[in-house]
């Protein structure tokens, strides 16, 4: 049992932090309440430590947990991963932007509160505090990130999913103790449960096109059998449903209300959680058909919709391309998310929002990388690769950003102290307040994807692998989206660099929390360091992005022949 | 290890001024100018003049493997010219803002010494991505010098600026990693970016996809040299500048775009470049009397010579798309003098407003008489530019004229030459431009010398003419560029950095062998790989000779140009 368990040491470290953090949290002793935060950090530091260190295990590809949780036990190998190197490198890669993010996070609750109590205005009382709360669900929001990771069912990362994203309605919501983080909370919320609706609704007709929510069996299903009508609305159901999780167009129109309502830090927090939640299940789905189509192959279905004919699909060498119909769509959802985000992001006076839309073209540019597909395997061919090593290099410039603004506020009488968000607080920010200045400036640069930064050396490998896909078009398009993002990131960049301030208006302050400011720091000196030693990381990426062929394709099933499959292609047999 | 040490030493030192108190930073920036042109000498002086085709100072280290990345350097003796004219205009950038500069210094010299370093770098590269790098990170600096240090207008033109190359830019790299990942499609062949495997493969393809790599790679590097119809950002940028910051967006920066035509569109897509010449070649005589006659009626004489900037590009380029060995040659020379006589004139122009804060030719005249040193400079570099026998622009822009009128193997089969003589003229190569667009890029020659003998004329001839309330012993109150401490005319320190300048302006007018020599073999070696790829193209039936019909002449013709092509 116990060597199960190293499946999930990472998230059960964090969980125990959780609990933790919890109690500790509503301490009335002000030094023990402000240990919350440093319990997280070690148990985040715990579990990226476990991450890397669980990944012996995992090159030895099973999840142990298949077959006992959710359903019977099939096959032999049916708990093989088809991403298993992609568990660890994940796993790492949310721990270390989640304690990029916890300095960054400090002080965001209770900040009123606590200086009531310090002034002895106010006694402590448990029920006015959120500080527990909120660190309890940061750490459950990247627990649920980690499960992602390694999810093997859909059922597990469906419930996953939900543990990543519930927390964060409620970390928008009490942000700030205006009504605007309410309405973001609760516009999100409603948001969230009906993306979360779409994509259940296509796991669900998944299960009806393979009889199956194990992914290996799905994939060895489809391998054998091609993709069934039913099982095709699904994956695009599901892909529809996780596009609101990356704010991919058409489901990003909450990004930008959510971002603005929400405290600026806990909006890096929701540019990054989401978004890498919802393209670790991308991966995952599109694993289980994977990308052994020849290009152009459309999925053949029959009449009354309910079984594919058997052997339909060119199979080709592993590695080129997704089904059509799931390319095309996927094709149209990144040319329309890079450009609407980049395009609306020029128009926006707000620097959240700007922000907000620059985080949905990102999300754009990533899926360039899910539609290449693993190519040969090779980094610079391979856009699974590409996509994890941009997620990691999103995550760290990201954080900078945002800590730029989250670092500076308003602050009049008694009142909350207002953050900074309209593109006159940021003008001659590097002369004022250098920290903050120079860390939006040098993390603009590279959200801009400008040489030697690191944000470029996350572009080449999505151009590289989309082209050698042979995706030409879209490249095109991403390369001209990349300039029209050049607009925005510039008055970004350079507004704090080259602009004085107006004297005439009040200059914003530092907030206390001397968190914000490092973690900017931190985000900046990653960016360029993180250019320079990239090779270790791409290593990483590269060997994270192997898609493995399902085992019960490679292996025979386990499974007596006769007995049909699922009950629906038994139905079409017939 | 050389070449190395030639990028990071300007940067080091621009740490040096970001650490050290800002009253020093004029000193340590000139101080590293000085070293790394002393390291450019050094470099020029090992630099074995026997086999100037091969990259010497080669050095890679493997850096990114993952992404088939090295850092790898090697200098042929095209990059040595441009290398030695970017560290010798580096120093002169620094002395030319020694009193013009007074507001953040220290910001000023540190991104003077980071741009130098990209440009080192650009020329150095043997590695697409490191050029890259290189070639996009010279955006930032000359960004910040110009939107912080420009004049009026310099928001707008640092965006302009900013945007027009980036854009470009981008799109260059689709192409070029187009390239990179045909390459590593080739059964036996890996992922890389270095430069000269690339080039062997990019040759490989088929003419339609040298047709779009041409397309994708001329977006980039059109934009920076410029060319015509995407020129818009440069007159704005250049007007708006600092005066060291024109100086090396002339004198270095537009050169990045001829240069990586020369490096890249030349050797990578010969097949393409053959069969659009002719295209490229009206772009650039667009530019040429488009350029001119725009300058012709300009008042602010730095507006002027920035357009003459565009019609000079459009020269160099013209002889570069004349594909033959004179073209390229003289493309390539013209790319030095160009730096040298219009880096000399921005300076000039820079010296001007920091005494008068005019630009405007209807506010100043006659200076002849009141400043005798400036005015010879004046007079000595427009004349370069011109192109006046015996200094050096005539040698580069007439070798460009006479690259584009031998460029036509079927020539005179149906123009007036043809009709006229019926001997095949001496000196023809292959290549589809021709005595019309030599005659018509000719014109612009003529403009040329109009418009800058006119301003010449207006400014230091003629009655004294100074603008409105100028005094020279009156301090002006609240300006930013303080000219305490200005002579009448030129001072010593003004005219240490003109002098090496006229002084090269000269020695490669009357005597331009050595420079010629120097770039003979690797010129040599592109023109013929041009001209074998030229024979790989399907030979198009000789045009205007319909079948059947009798013409002797024009018959006979053809028929030398069929020998021609044997």
């Amino acid at each position: 049992m116990i060597e199960r368990l190293s499946f999930l040491w990472p998230e059960i470290a964090l969980f125990a932090t959780t609990c933790l953090v919890m109690v500790v949290g509503l301490s009335k002793h002000l030094g023990t309440r402000k240990l919350a935060v440093w319990i997280a950090g070690a148990g985040l530091l715990v579990a990226l430590f476990l991450s890397a260190a669980s990944t012996p295990h995992l090159t030895q590809a099973a999840c142990p947990f298949s077959g006992t949780v959710f359903s019977e036990p099939v096959t032999a190998k049916s708990g093989q991963l088809l991403l298993p190197e992609m568990v660890p490198f994940a796993k790492c890669l949310i721990a270390i932007v989640g304690i990029m993010m916890l300095p960054l996070l400090s002080g965001t609750v209770d900040r009123l509160e606590e200086e009531a109590i310090a002034k002895g205005a106010r006694t402590y009382d448990a029920l006015r505090m959120n500080r527990a709360e909120f660190w309890a669900f940061f750490l459950f929001s990247l627990t649920g990130l980690m499960l992602c990771a390694g999810a093997d069912d859909l059922i597990w990362l469906f419930l996953a999913l939900e543990l990543t994203s519930l927390p964060t309605y409620i970390m928008v919501a009490i942000s700030t103790s205006r009504n605007q983080s309410r309405e973001a909370g609760v516009k999100y919320f409603f948001l969230g449960a009906m993306g979360a609706a779409v994509f259940l609704f296509g796991f669900a007709l998944l299960y009806g096109g393979t009889g199956t929510t194990n992914f290996n069996e799905m994939a060895a299903h489809f391998h054998e059998r091609g993709i069934n009508a039913i099982a095709l609305v699904g994956i695009m159901m599901s892909i529809l449903g996780l596009g609101f999780k990356i704010a991919a167009v058409p489901m990003h129109f909450y990004t930008p209300d959510v971002y603005q309502g929400g405290a600026s830090q806990v909006s890096a927090f929701l540019a990054f959680v989401p978004k890498t939640a919802g393209f670790l299940g991308l991966l995952l789905i599109c694993s289980t058909f994977g990308w052994n189509y020849e290009p152009g192959a459309v999925v053949a279905a029959d009449n009354a919709g309910l079984a594919s004919v058997s052997g339909a699909i060119t199979q080709s060498p592993w590695g080129t391309h997704l089904p059509e119909p799931v390319r095309l769509m996927l094709w149209v959802i990144a040319a329309l998310t890079m450009t609407v985000g980049n395009v609306l992001a020029i128009l926006q006076s707000s620097v959240k929002r700007t922000l907000a839309y620059s985080s949905i073209a990102h999300s754009g540019y990533m899926l360039v990388g899910l539609i290449a597909g693993p190519g040969d395997g090779s980094f610079t061919q391979n856009g699974v690769s590409a996509v994890l090593f941009y997620l990691l290099a999103y995550g760290v410039m990201n954080v900078g950003a945002f800590a730029a603004i989250a670092a500076l506020e308003r602050r009049k009488g008694s009142e909350e102290p207002r953050e900074i968000d309209s593109f006159d607080d940021i003008r001659g920010l590097c002369a004022t307040h250098p920290v903050a200045g120079w860390s939006l400036v040098i993390c603009s640069l590279s959200l801009l994807g400008l040489p030697p930064l690191l944000g470029f050396f996350g572009k080449l490998p999505l151009f590289t692998s989309a082209i050698n896909a042979g995706e030409i078009v879209l490249v095109v398009v991403l390369g001209i989206n990349s300039a029209i993002a050049a607009f925005y990131y510039l008055r970004l960049a350079f507004l704090p660099l080259t602009e004085t301030a107006d004297a005439s208006v009040e200059r914003p302050v530092f907030t206390p929390y001397r968190g914000r400011r490092v973690a900017g720091l931190v985000s900046a000196g990653g960016v360029v360091a993180l250019a320079i030693f990239a090779g270790d990381l791409m290593q990483q990426a590269s060997k994270a992005g192997t898609v493995t062929k399902p085992a019960a394709v490679t292996e025979q099933l386990v499974r007596d022949p006769a007995t049909p499959v699922t009950p629906l292609a038994d139905a079409g047999a017939r | 290890m050389e070449l190395f040490a030639l990028i990071l030493l300007p940067l080091v030192f621009a740490l040096g001024v970001v650490v050290l108190p800002a009253a020093q930073s004029r000193v340590v920036a000139l101080a590293g100018m000085l070293l790394t042109f002393a390291l450019t000498l050094v470099i020029a002086g090992r630099f074995d003049t026997a086999d100037t085709a091969t990259f010497q100072f080669a050095k890679s280290v493997a850096w990114l493997p993952q992404l088939g990345l090295s850092l790898s350097v090697g200098i042929d003796s095209i990059s040595l010219l441009l290398i030695l004219l970017t560290g010798l205009l580096g120093p002169i950038c620094i002395l030319a803002s020694w009193t013009a500069i007074t507001d953040r210094i220290k910001t000023f010299h540190a991104w003077m010494l980071v741009l130098q370093a990209a440009m080192l770098g650009v020329f150095c590269s043997r590695d697409l991505i490191l050029f890259y790098i290189c070639f996009e990170f010279t955006l930032v600096p000359m960004f910040i010098l110009i939107s912080l240090y420009g004049s009026t207008n310099r928001k707008k033109a640092s965006i302009k600026f900013f945007l027009y190359t980036f854009t470009g830019s981008v799109i260059a790299l689709a192409g070029l990693v187009y390239i990179a990942s045909q390459h590593a499609a080739m059964p036996g062949r890996s992922w890389t970016f270095d430069i000269a495997a690339l080039a062997s493969t990019a040759r490989e393809l088929p003419l339609g996809t040298q047709s779009w790599l041409l397309l994708a790679m001329m977006a980039g590097f059109a934009v920076k040299v410029p060319l015509f119809p995407v020129h818009t950002w440069l007159p704005l940028a250049h007007t708006e500048a600092p005066t060291a910051g024109s100086v090396v967006l002339a004198g270095v920066l537009l050169k990045l775009g001829t240069y990586a035509i020369y490096r890249f569109v030349l050797p990578f897509v010969p097949m393409a470049v053959v069969e659009y010449a002719p295209f490229l070649a009206v772009l650039c005589i667009i530019g040429i009397i488009y350029g001119g006659l725009i300058c012709w009626v300009q008042t602010d004489i730095k507006k002027l010579v920035a357009y003459s900037s565009v019609a000079h590009l459009g020269f160099c380029m013209l002889g570069m798309f004349a594909l033959n060995h004179t073209g390229i040659a003289g493309s390539v020379t013209y790319m030095i003098n160009h730096g040298l006589s219009t880096g000399a004139l921005f300076l000039l122009i820079g010296m001007i407003y920091e005494r008068y804060h005019t630009r405007s030719m209807k506010e100043l005249g006659g200076l002849g008489a009141k400043m005798p040193v400036w005015s010879t400079f004046m007079v000595f570099f427009a004349m370069a530019s011109v192109g006046l026998p015996g200094l050096n622009g005539f040698v580069s822009e007439f070798m460009c004229m006479m690259g584009t009128f031998q460029a036509s193997s079927a020539w005179g089969s149906s123009n007036l030459w043809g009709s006229l003589t019926d001997v095949r003229p001496v000196g023809v190569t292959h290549g589809n431009l021709g005595p019309w667009f030599a005659i018509i890029a000719g014109t612009g020659v003529i403009i040329a010398a109009m418009y800058l003998l006119y301003m010449v004329g207006q400014i230091v001839w003629g009655k004294l003419r100074e603008p409105a309330g100028h005094d020279h012993n009156h301090h002006h109150e609240g300006d930013k560029h303080a000219q305490g401490g200005l002579s009448t005319d030129l001072n010593a320190r003004e005219i240490i950095t003109l002098a090496p300048l006229a002084a090269l302006c000269f020695l490669l007018g009357v005597y331009p062998t050595p420079m010629l020599k120097i770039i003979e073999t690797p010129v040599q070696q592109t023109a013929a790989l041009i001209e074998r790829e030229r024979e790989g193209l399907p030979t198009r039936p000789p045009k205007a000779t319909p079948e059947g019909v009798v013409h002797s002449n024009a018959a006979g013709i053809s028929n030398n140009a069929q020998e021609a092509r044997q």
